[in-house]
């Protein structure tokens, strides 16, 4: 299974990068980053790029900075570099939590998290925390810097807003200082793509839960906050009360992928569990 | 292009599209990487590039230019690497195709981390498939060398 | 004196491979590279087969003169089908080879295969046996009547009059669904073609390498001298290897056609796609019991679905007729009445792949017992202690003879190591707390180390069986043991030279075992059902007794002492009770060394296991987790109890990914969607639990290593343990999971179905 041929380009700035894109695009011309994706469709010669702009050594595009309450995180910032703490709140203790369930180390040596993001498989989990926390990306093209909403930015299963010469270069998102959370995800097998996860963050005030974010990924086409979840949540107290009928109005909103290894009823069951023991380890 | 690979340099001429994995096997006739699958599930053709265990399927030589590269054939010297002495003294591998790959995970995973515990060692073999030893042999293997890479 | 059988020693193979300086076919350099075009259709008219200018492109039309592979049983009216090494006219299967594109890399090679043309008008397929065997299915084959290739039945006299005076009937109908062996080394084969002397040198990860090598010849029409096989370092074979690849057949054509070098490496895709599958069987069984529990008769319908052409050379028929011969398994049961088929379809070829069928009879006769425990009231241990064979020879109503063995015995140590009344215990606590725990046991004896007759009372074109091994001592006292089997895993060239080492008197390090290379070692069959160290060791054994009394006999002249006086050990030959003793070595020297052979070629014996496994349901995910699993066996005498622990090990974890994980699928139009290792499911270290092994040594007289075959019995017992393991951790929810692999989503579909 070796990849058809290509032109290999390896930028050393942002700028270069973008021009390359913007010329080499048009005519079937994608961004490499960790290859973790796109290299195995390649070799199974589902992508076909013409050129590969190689992005891994541009240093402006690795890194993360703190800022106030928002994490910047540099699109071509390798997975592994969230396996401790890149920050404090919430956010702080979740990222390492969630990059171990992506896929296996040697993967995450190399795989990035700007490369999950405009990859866009269902099943991600930076995706899925991205959407949950309503972060940000921002991306560079000819004409300037564009910043998409994680709302906007995921529009299919492996589709997103990102015009086909544009550049991810950073994610953006919330510290959640003293914010509790909790993730689940169900796999196969530890380290495959998830069919259903859920990611909950909420902060407690005067004993109920406010500003809740509660989001599924791996069950449809995008990962997505589920509103009435959250309703249901917030100006409560943390219990299984509240929890259950989170649970429940996130069941009847759900619109559920289905393969010839999953039903609709099966995936609801799963997404039923996930938020069930996500919320039940935001106590701990 | 040069590759730099177990201290030496080999000056070869591919296509961007020859995978660093082919790259070792036929142009710098390192034969020791295998290949099992080619979409970056099995672990086969791990190597260490920049001290970091990756799956030399899914990065094309061209992207190694520059980069430190270890591959099977440089863990011993005149001697086996502990970690080869312990996969022998194990019965940690049958048919030794899936060997190379966990090898060098595992030595990669414990020179990062000397004190990987239980738990952590088996998420990071839990990475590379084998068919005929069912791990427990790998684990045990590992394990025994961790203890003794630890000691030195 | 250092005995050698029995120890733990570390493998001489070890080295180098640990060192990456194994020789996988792979490796080999080559000028050319051959890839196949494939059809995209499981059936259908091949209409157009082009290629673009420039590119060497080869069909059925140019390789008019081979001929088919088409192996024979001639038994229960196997029906000969025959398959063209490119599909000429028709294909049968997604995956089948069309065409063969020469380029001077593999990614040219794979840019031409692309380039190729073709067209195919598709037909109507049928992808499961229901279909294959429809009113109006397509008859794939040419001159069949209808799809099915085999067929048989029987009932013994007492059959009707058992079954009628039963107590109890219980009925159970299990689904073991379509296997792969993924072996980590997919096929590879590197014809050299020597113009000097016309031969062709061909490498290849065969399991078989002289079979294939006259397999070849005959289908080539060429002199079986001028055709070498060579199989090196083969990364696992499972059984994927042992059946001839059509793929092997073109590029040794190709390399004659052309005079040159040419090298194919099959890749993943291809590999879970067109190399043998496996398995998919369908079993109906009911038991008929009398009050106390004990079997009164058995009666069994079996359909395998065998794919789109005959493996060469256990034909089409080995599924189901291995499954309707083997089905009683350890028990006593009384009559038997059995029909049994095979069914062509246009998916891929069935093959034998590790245990073969007998992970399927095996899961039919466990849940059978399970549920008739239940039934009647009993305990699942106790049934089985009441009709597992104790007596010894026993012959089954299909005339299998089992050796001494200890069926009763081994599962009693299973249960005491797996502390059942704890077990229940703890289940209890779990079942309160909302966690479903679950036990399962499987018991059975497996069929190793048979030899020819076993292959000639199948009716077998092909009889293999027997093993001859070559053995020289040279001037030195080192000894080289050339043999017909084929490891490619098993260690053979330790436990081989451990039982040498023991019957010469020297160390295993003094010996060398040859194999693989047709060129330097005898005719032989290769490595296959469990049979290598039986075999090949049983001949060792012969060989080097041979050349023991050559040695003693010199040793008593020298030593002017009686020759029954003389012992070896320890490199020497000593008077026994004396110091006064000869270095071997010498002993050589003086007589520029010795030679002789072993023949063997044994009736065949019965190794035994029994397995637990405990399990952990989350109803909340439907996932299984195997908490805990036991292995008692008795394979005989342990030559390398390392080496032996190390193939349960792997046949546990193979039988575990059976249970749980590991599916080929197809669409209902022959479409493949099983086709890379994220949708087919292999175990990793997370799945397989640490695997305690009791052992236990019965030497029988039907192997005269006294060791029984080991390569298989995981693969054969895991299953059916962890089937019933989740549906005693299932038991309040009332379903019966009869399916393998029990996904998630068949858990998940079977609770909502009892809701």
């Amino acid at each position: 299974m070796k990849p058809c041929d290509f032109i290999y380009h390896r930028p050393d700035t942002i700028a270069a990068a973008v021009a390359l894109l913007a010329e080499f695009a048009p005519a079937g011309g994608r961004i490499l980053a960790g290859g973790q994706s796109l290299v195995p469709m390649m070799a199974y010669r589902m992508a076909q790029p013409s050129h590969l702009i190689d992005i891994t050594r541009i240093a402006a595009l690795s890194g993360v900075q703190v800022t106030g309450q928002t994490l910047r995180i540099g699109a071509a910032t390798p997975h592994r570099h969230f396996a401790k703490p890149v920050c404090g709140g919430a956010l702080g203790e979740m990222l390492p939590h969630i990059a171990a369930h992506i896929a296996h180390a040697p993967i995450r040596n190399r795989g990035t998290f700007g490369g999950s993001l405009a990859n866009a498989d269902p099943a991600s989990e930076w995706c899925t925390l991205l959407a949950t926390l309503d972060g940000s990306v921002e991306a560079a093209i000819r004409t300037g810097t564009r910043h998409i909403p994680a709302a906007d930015f995921f529009t299919g299963v492996m589709a997103t807003a990102l015009p086909e010469d544009a550049l991810l270069t950073a994610a953006f998102l919330p510290i959640l200082q003293d914010y509790r959370w909790g993730f689940y995800e169900i796999s196969r097998r530890a380290g495959d793509y998830a069919m259903a996860m859920c990611l909950a963050a909420y902060r407690l005030q005067d004993g109920v839960m406010t500003d809740a974010h509660l989001g599924i990924g791996g069950a449809e086409a995008t990962p997505r906050r589920l509103p009435h979840a959250e309703s249901a949540l917030n100006g409560q107290p943390p219990g299984e009360t509240a929890f259950n009928r989170a649970t429940d109005a996130a069941s009847a909103s759900l619109d559920p992928m289905t393969d010839h290894t999953m039903t609709a009823d099966f995936r609801r069951h799963l997404v039923r569990t996930a938020i069930t023991r996500a919320l039940a380890g935001s106590r701990a | 292009m040069i590759l730099k690979i177990n201290g030496k340099t080999y000056e070869i001429e591919v296509e961007p599209r020859r995978t660093l994995a082919d790259a070792l096997r036929k142009d710098c006739r390192l034969t020791g990487t295998h290949i099992g699958c080619e979409h970056g599930v099995c672990g086969a053709c791990t190597v260490i590039v920049d001290n970091a265990a990756i799956r030399s399927c899914l990065m094309f030589a061209v992207q190694a230019e520059g980069s430190e590269i270890r591959t099977v054939e440089g863990l011993a010297g005149e001697h086996l690497h502990i970690m080869q002495q312990e996969f022998q003294n194990h019965h940690g591998l049958q048919c030794g195709f899936c060997t190379p790959g966990f090898l060098l995970l595992a030595v990669a995973a414990l020179e990062a981390e000397p004190d990987l515990s239980d738990a952590a060692l088996l998420d990071v073999l839990s990475s590379n498939l084998c068919r005929c030893t069912g791990y427990q042999n790998i684990i045990a293997a590992v394990s025994a060398a961790a203890r003794r890479m630890k000691e030195r | 004196m250092t005995i050698w059988t029995g120890q733990r020693i570390t493998r001489f193979e070890d080295e180098n491979l640990l060192r990456g300086n194994g020789n996988f076919t792979a490796d080999l350099p080559s000028p050319l590279y051959l890839r196949f075009v494939r059809s995209p259709f499981a059936a259908g008219k091949i209409e157009r087969c082009t290629a673009p200018a420039g590119v060497t492109m080869f069909t059925a039309a140019d390789l008019d003169g081979v001929k088919p592979i088409q192996p024979m049983i001639r038994k229960f009216g196997y029906i000969p089908i025959l398959q063209h090494v490119l599909a000429r006219d028709v294909v049968r299967y997604t995956g089948e080879p069309v065409a063969a594109v020469i380029a001077n890399s593999e990614e040219q090679a794979e840019d031409f295969a692309d380039s190729v043309v073709l067209d195919i008008s598709p037909a109507q397929v049928s992808v499961t046996a229901a279909e294959g065997l429809a009113a109006h299915a397509p008859v794939i084959h040419p001159g069949m009547d209808s799809n099915i290739v085999v067929q048989t039945a029987m009932t013994t006299p007492d059959h009707a009059a058992a079954t009628a005076q039963a107590a109890h009937h219980v009925t159970t109908k299990i689904r073991s669904r379509r296997q792969s062996a993924l072996p980590m080394e997919t096929r590879a084969a590197h014809a050299a073609f020597d113009p000097a002397t016309g031969r062709v040198t061909l490498t290849c990860t065969a399991q078989m390498p002289h079979l294939m090598r006259t397999a070849i010849a005959a289908l080539l029409g060429m002199d079986e001298a001028d055709l070498r096989v060579i199989a090196p370092d083969v990364g696992g074979g499972f059984g994927q290897k042992m059946s001839l690849a059509a793929e092997y057949v073109v590029l040794v054509w190709a390399a004659r056609k052309l005079r040159a070098t040419i090298a194919w490496v099959e890749d993943r895709r291809e590999n879970l796609m067109a190399s043998f599958h496996s398995r998919d069987i369908e079993i109906e069984v009911t038991g008929a019991f009398d009050a106390t529990g004990k079997f009164l008769a058995l009666t069994a319908d079996i359909t395998a679905n065998v794919g789109a052409y005959a493996p060469y050379p256990n034909t089409a028929a080995v599924e189901p007729l291995m499954s309707f011969t083997e089905l009683p398994g350890p028990y006593d049961i009384g009559a038997y009445a059995c029909t049994a088929r095979g069914v062509i379809t246009n998916t891929c070829v069935s093959a034998p792949y590790r245990g073969v069928a007998r992970p399927a009879i095996t899961l039919a006769m466990e849940r059978l017992m399970d549920r008739a425990a239940e039934q009647i009231g009993l305990d699942p241990a106790e049934i089985r202690r009441r009709n597992l064979v104790h007596k010894f020879p026993h012959t089954t109503p299909t005339g299998l003879v089992y050796d001494d063995a200890s069926y009763i015995a081994t599962m009693e140590a299973a249960l005491r190591a797996a502390d059942v009344p704890a077990f229940r215990a703890r289940q209890r606590a779990a079942r309160a707390a909302g966690r479903h725990l679950g036990l399962g046991i499987s018991t059975f004896c497996e069929r190793t180390g048979y030899g020819s007759a076993a292959f000639a009372a199948r009716g077998m074109d092909v009889q293999p069986g027997w093993e001859n091994v070559d053995m020289r001592m040279d001037s030195h006292g080192f000894v080289t043991a050339r043999i017909g089997a084929s490891p490619h895993g098993q260690g053979l060239r330790t436990t081989l030279a451990q039982i040498i080492a023991d019957t010469l008197g020297i160390a295993p390090s003094q010996i060398q075992i040859v194999h693989g290379d047709t060129d330097d070692t005898p005719y032989g069959w290769g490595t296959f059902a469990s049979r290598s160290l039986v075999i090949s060791g049983g001949a060792s054994l012969i060989a080097a007794r041979k050349i023991r009394g050559k040695i003693i006999d010199e040793a008593a002249d020298i030593l002017e002492a009686a020759a029954v006086d003389i012992e070896l050990g320890d490199g020497l030959a000593r008077i026994a009770g004396t110091d006064r003793h000869i270095p071997i070595a010498d002993i050589a020297a003086a007589r520029n060394g010795f030679a002789d052979d072993g023949f063997y070629d044994p009736l065949g014996t019965f190794s035994n296991a029994t397995h637990i496994a405990v399990v952990e349901v989350d109803t909340g995910t439907c996932k299984v987790r195997v908490e805990q699993f036991i292995v008692a066996e008795d394979a005989g005498r342990l030559i390398n109890p390392m080496i032996v622990d190390g193939q349960i090990h792997g046949g546990v974890a193979q039988g575990i990914a059976n249970a749980l994980l590991e599916e080929i699928v197809y669409d209902e139009s022959g479409n493949i969607l099983t086709i890379s290792l994220a949708d087919f499911l292999a175990p990793t270290a997370h799945e397989i639990p640490p695997i305690r092994i009791l052992h236990r040594e019965t030497i029988s007289d039907a192997t005269i290593t006294g060791a029984k075959g080991i390569g298989e019995g995981g693969t054969i017992g895991a299953p059916a343990a962890v089937l019933n393991a989740i549906n005693d951790a299932l038991k309040p929810f009332n379903v019966e999971i009869n399916e393998m692999p029990a996904t998630p989503a068949r858990i998940f579909a079977a609770l909502q179905a009892a809701r």
